[in-house]
């Protein structure tokens, strides 16, 4: 049991995909600008890397060595293809603003990291375990960074007010910048450098 | 001239590393120095120039809602056409650089297969499908879409070379200080936006 705890709180905060393996950053700076898109997008992103860790390490022992990559890519689109279309049905409105990011999720580095990495070797539940335990340590990193831009750069959370906007009589004087392309990058920067502040073996040469 | 609109739009505006954030991971592992930053360049604007009027086409005359079959929509197929089509123009264009041309295929040879998984490649031909447009238009915006990455990565090469000798914090060194000069990058093409 404290072995699968393991796999799933590693990659949270120790091995954290974002921060320190650098993969799939496009759409989690992409994403950020609005709470609501992040989460769903860490929703479907948590959910296709499980899924599609497990149905690799399933048939892990049948895929032939030289044709791997097209066999997990080809389960990694089945599963962003139908997060899609369930997006599309039940969450039209968030369809639309993450646009061709839920799309994107197939070339996330983290889904073909984690399958050529860990599902190949591994039986299934470790496998699916994994995938939570990564798609958890991507969704931190885009909740945080969600959280900070929408509430520094519109005041609100999730849509409610939480700081008065001028505009509305209030006194917060929204931070236009946060919601542009630049401050996601200086965000990520720092949020790098917290993190290895309290965690110096992580600092690079 | 409204191609050249396009172009000059989708590499200065719509840049897609800048602005849209695609295919960050490459951008970010591939830019320690400006000649390896340059050949990646340049293997994109190929492929995106080829790989977008491709989708295209397949798109408008496979997928489109009774372009194969009467009534019936395959653009939920999209995806998985686009990956393949990318993937199968990158392998055809290593073998045909291999086989014609060798000083070329070894400058770009590593970096091809990079290309396969990069987002801004996808990306490009998602945006094609959702914007619409048709074949010139997908060959300009492939073009311009390449030629604006590229263009970027080669700036980011040359700042991160250059701040090999300056004093960074313990802590933003490496991957830090690279977002954060990329943000500097991307607040400095945000001036384009008026013209």
């Amino acid at each position: 049991m404290s072995e699968y705890k393991e796999i799933i709180l590693k990659p949270i905060f120790r091995n954290n995909p974002i921060a320190l393996q650098v993969l799939g950053i496009c759409s989690a700076l992409a994403v950020t600008t609005k709470l609501e898109t992040a989460i769903t997008m860490s929703l479907a992103v948590t959910v296709v890397t499980a899924c599609s860790s497990m149905v690799i390490s399933f048939i892990r022992n049948f895929i032939p060595d030289s044709i791997r990559m097209i066999v997990q890519m080809v389960v990694i689109a089945s599963f962003v293809i139908v997060t899609d279309q369930v997006l599309k049905a039940y969450a039209f409105e968030i369809s639309r603003q993450l646009s061709v990011f839920v799309g994107l999720i197939i070339t996330n580095c983290i889904l073909m990291g984690r399958a050529e990495a860990f599902a190949m070797k591994n039986p299934p539940i470790p496998s699916f375990l994994d995938g939570i335990g990564n798609g958890l340590g991507y969704s931190l990193v885009l909740v945080i960074l969600a959280a900070a831009r929408e509430l520094l750069g519109s005041g609100k959370l999730l849509g409610m007010t939480v700081f008065q906007t001028v505009n509305d009589g209030g006194w917060f004087q929204p931070w236009g910048l946060m919601l542009l392309a630049p401050s996601a990058f200086f965000l990520i920067g720092f949020f790098i450098w917290i993190l290895r502040t309290f965690d110096p073996s992580q600092i690079e040469e | 001239m409204e191609y050249i609109q396009l172009i000059v739009r989708s590499i200065f505006i719509d840049n897609l590393a800048l602005s849209f954030f695609l295919g960050m991971c490459t951008f970010l592992a591939v830019s320690k120095r400006v000649s390896t930053a340059i050949g990646l360049g340049i293997a994109v604007i190929v492929v995106q120039t080829i790989t977008l009027p491709v989708n295209n086409l397949i798109l408008n005359h496979f997928l489109k809602e009774n372009a194969l079959v009467d009534g019936v929509s395959l653009t939920f197929l999209s995806l998985i056409c686009f990956i393949g089509v990318i993937a199968a123009m990158v392998q055809i264009l290593e073998m045909t650089l291999d086989r014609y041309f060798p000083p070329l295929y070894n400058a770009l040879g590593i970096f091809l297969p990079l290309i396969t998984v990069n987002c801004a490649i996808l990306g490009g031909s998602l945006f094609m499908e959702q914007r619409g447009y048709n074949l010139m238009e997908s060959v300009c915006y492939g073009f311009g879409s390449g030629t604006g990455w590229a263009l970027a990565i080669i700036i980011l090469a040359a700042v991160r070379e250059r701040c090999k000798y300056s004093h960074i914090p313990a802590g933003l060194r490496g991957l830090g200080i690279t977002f954060i000069t990329v943000g500097l990058i991307a607040m400095a093409f945000m001036t384009f936006s008026g013209i």
